[in-house]
């Protein structure tokens, strides 16, 4: 295999962990305040949409980014309104605003497809760094979201960790009445989580359409929305691991599309006649045994997921 | 009469709250002076919790006024009530377990920023300064009950609450940790705090408490200036309307039968895994009472769970009918003769959501099916049954079983573990929580069980039930049984101290 498509592969890595950790660290916000989100799918295929028409409209691939957010936000504003205020069961919402989503996204972008901005994200090349062998383009000459995203995720540890506000937020997440009983509006925080978790998912969405894969087609968020929501589990609904979680995620996704042209033997085995499908199923195995590996380590403790998880809240019930 | 809520810590008057199909509050009222300690008292289901809740901004009155220090306030959420000076300490507590003391005591009052540590010291220092020890960077859920309700009412503290409510504060807590929050308390009070303070344990209200207001059905059935000159007889009648109610008589002793549930050395783990049990050996004849005394949380629940096959032991053997069952499932040990009425009887005991029939027929549907085929006449015969057996009183037996109320719940769950003749029955906490008629129908159930030759193992935190009832009283301390008496002849004083671990030799 040549220089050229290792770093290639890295760099893919990169991009494509990006996308999924922005979308998963939404998620994550959403599911510490206790509101399980299956949306992301959705909302992700309505940021896309959204951010290229804007793109297309603009020409500024910024104003397209923080369209995809608003409409991202506003996404999850509806799932707020519908789970949160009004109390119906999160999974059939969070379902409902998945398949709706990828249908609303459809039928926007029905006049758009094949399209292409004149203006995408182009890559940063920091002075200096960037043209360091390998590790230069890997890390150094990729597009301004890929920092976003990092600036996002220690802001994110931040604000859970060490504010007022993300002391509320994490204990709106183990238990509502609680949290109402100290004088926080579970409603607000709740809400609040959702709509900027739905910006994030969003926002990631339009990163795909505006750099990735540059363009609108039906269908091209293809499950990355619900490798966000493996990669919350995965991570253990904590953002250190979600980044590592991210890049694991993100190389194999970026190994799928090059895994046939690798000329590689490793025991034996040509590496190219794994079939791309079987690397698919990849993250979702990776979920399922590190949840296993974390419930049994838990056993004789709370669980590690946020306790009030997937549980609405009314006030006057008894 | 004050014409003013001015000269009181809180004025709660003519509240009116009603729920779905139930009257909590009809014009009950509560005043509490500045700087005492002022017992609420009243059955279950008298309003006690709902006066509270609404002093606390988690229920809004349909009727009447709430003032605190002078002010009429209408309070929104319990927002409104902290900033009002409101400080809540609830039964089941609002704390969060996997968050540390320290995040726990300053969630709703934190600063923007975090600084941990700084918020820690401030921590340490508020606990030492009323003396309640607690580590500020431990999780919650590492704590002992008697921890947890510290942290609790450090957590007031923190927000300088004026008026501490209390509900049941020594339902979870040894008698020595009883005693200390009895002088934690007098020392909010000589601060000039007030404190209203809910309980059902009378010698206590009347060793820690100035002053008292009875409720009954929603309405102030009396209230008292002075608890000293009272007694806890006459505090028991203004409670329940008349005296001595409650008790089914004595039943005489009689010859036992073979054993039919014993358990041999047996040791388990809670759910924390820890030792929860330890080198327990008892043994239930047919036709006997066994009492089960303790402060709850010393075992009682994993040894009910080790019976019924719910909890594994690390240690021991448990046999039912004479039959090894340390490894058979909880429907095996059904089979055998082994009927359970769990402390949760609304969760373990019947499933909330499900009809009250489907949840007369789930423990066994023997008789009700056809094949792979439930045949629903049956089940519905079945429950009707149980119903007029156990007298349940139900709407529509279709309806879920959660909108009946907790005696018919236990009736109902009670009926259904004895539909098969059982040989023991393990029955825990029957009565908490029942009014007067629930607590008579089930013990007299009981007691016609034991007359029936079945065996029955009653945990159960009332003392006076244990006595009344049990042929023989095992107490339980920190999961051993540390003292074997005979019911009738042993004073309170000698069953006090060994529940609190130090049986009298």
């Amino acid at each position: 295999m040549s220089e050229a498509a290792l770093v290639g592969l890295f760099v893919a890595t990169v991009q494509f962990g990006t996308l999924v950790f922005l979308a998963a660290l939404g998620e994550l916000i959403a599911e510490r305040a206790g509101v399980l989100n299956l949306g992301v799918e959705g909302m992700m295929a309505m940021g896309a949409v959204s951010g290229f028409m804007v793109g297309l409209e603009t020409g500024s691939p910024w104003a397209a980014f923080f369209a995809a957010a608003a409409v991202g936000a506003l996404v999850g504003g509806l799932h707020a309104l519908v789970s949160v205020v009004m109390g119906a069961d999160q999974v059939v919402s969070g379902l409902a605003l998945t398949i709706g989503g990828l249908g609303l996204a459809a039928y926007v972008g029905r006049n758009v497809v094949g399209e292409r901005p004149e203006t995408l994200f182009t890559d940063l090349g920091i002075a200096g760094l960037a043209d360091i062998r390998w590790f230069g383009d890997i890390f150094f000459n990729q597009p301004p979201v890929v920092y976003l995203a990092v600036l996002l995720g220690l802001a994110v540890w931040f604000v859970l960790a060490r504010t007022r506000l993300g002391l509320a937020l994490r204990a709106v997440g183990e238990s509502a009445p609680t949290t109402d009983a100290v004088g926080h509006s579970v409603m607000a925080l709740r809400s609040a989580a959702v709509m900027v978790g739905g910006a994030f998912a969003g926002a990631a969405g339009s990163f795909l359409s505006l750099y990735m894969a540059p363009g609108w087609t039906e269908g091209m968020v293809a499950g990355r929305g619900w490798i966000a929501v493996a990669l919350v589990i995965f991570g253990a609904w904590r953002p250190g691991r979600l980044a590592l979680g991210a890049l694991l995620f993100g190389f194999t996704l970026a190994l799928q599309p090059r895994l046939q042209t690798f000329d590689i033997e490793i025991l034996g085995l040509d590496v190219s006649s794994i079939s791309p499908a079987l690397l698919g199923i990849l993250p979702f195995v990776l979920t399922v045994v590190v949840l296993v590996i974390i419930s049994w380590r838990h056993r004789h403790r709370p669980s590690v997921a946020p306790a009030a998880l997937g549980l609405p809240y009314r006030r006057e019930e008894r | 009469m004050a014409s003013s809520g001015a000269d009181h810590a809180v004025w709660l008057r003519g509240i009116e709250k009603q729920f779905p199909g139930v009257i909590a509050c009809a014009g009950a009222d509560l005043r509490v002076r500045p700087g005492t300690i002022h017992a609420l008292l009243g059955e279950n289901g008298a309003g006690k919790t709902t006066m509270v809740n609404v002093l606390a901004g988690v229920y809004r009155p349909d009727g009447g006024e709430v003032w605190v220090n002078g002010q009429q306030r209408f309070f929104h959420s319990p927002a409104d009530a902290i900033a009002a000076g409101v400080g809540m300490v609830y039964q089941e507590f609002r704390l969060v377990p996997n968050l540390t003391v320290a995040e726990n005591i300053v969630l709703g009052s934190a600063p923007g920023l975090l600084r941990t540590n700084e918020i820690e010291e401030r921590v340490a220092e508020l606990s030492a300064a009323y003396g309640m020890a607690a580590d500020p960077t431990r999780p919650v859920w590492q704590l002992s009950m008697g921890e947890r309700q510290r942290v609790e009412i450090l957590k007031s503290l923190w927000r300088n609450a004026s008026v501490l409510v209390m509900d049941e504060p020594t339902a979870v807590l040894t008698p020595g940790e009883a005693a200390e929050l009895g002088a934690t308390l007098r020392a909010m009070a000589e601060e000039g705090r007030s404190v209203i303070y809910i309980s059902h344990k009378l010698d206590q209200v009347v060793a820690f408490c100035d002053e008292a207001t009875v409720l009954r059905q929603g309405k102030t059935a009396a209230t008292v200036d002075n608890l000293q000159d009272v007694d806890l007889t006459s505090l028991a009648e203004m409670m329940v309307g008349t005296s001595g109610g409650g008790y089914v008589d004595r039943p005489p002793p009689r010859d036992r039968g073979p054993e039919v549930l014993s358990l041999q050395n047996i040791s388990a783990l809670n759910d924390r895994g820890l030792p929860a049990l330890a080198d327990i050996n008892m043994t239930v004849h047919s036709g006997e009472i066994v009492g089960i005394v303790g402060v709850s949380g010393n075992g009682q629940k994993e040894l009910a769970e080790v019976i019924t096959g719910l909890r594994r032991p690390a240690q021991g053997r448990v046999a039912v009918n004479g039959q090894d069952v340390t490894r058979a499932s909880p429907g095996d040990r059904y089979g055998l003769g082994l009927a359970y009425v769990p402390e949760d009887r609304l969760g373990v005991g019947l499933a909330p959501k499900m009809s009250v029939v489907d949840n007369s027929v789930v423990r066994s549907y023997k008789s009700q099916r056809r094949g792979l085929l439930l045949v629903m006449d049956r089940c519905v015969k079945f429950c009707q049954t149980l119903v007029e057996r156990f007298g349940v009183r139900v709407g529509r037996l279709n309806d879920p079983i959660a909108g009946l109320s907790g005696g018919n719940l236990q009736r109902l769950l009670l009926g259904r573990e004895l539909a098969e003749q059982p040989a023991v029955l393990v029955a825990a906490q029957p009565t908490r929580g029942l009014d007067v008629q629930g607590v008579a129908a089930i013990q007299s159930h009981l007691v016609e069980q034991r007359a029936n030759g079945v065996g029955v193992l009653l945990i159960s935190e009332d003392l006076d039930e244990l006595q009344a009832l049990s042929d023989v009283l095992l107490v339980m301390y920190e999961g051993r049984v540390v003292g074997e008496y005979p019911p009738d002849v042993t004073p309170r004083t000698i069953l006090g101290s060994a529940m609190a671990g130090n049986p009298p030799t």
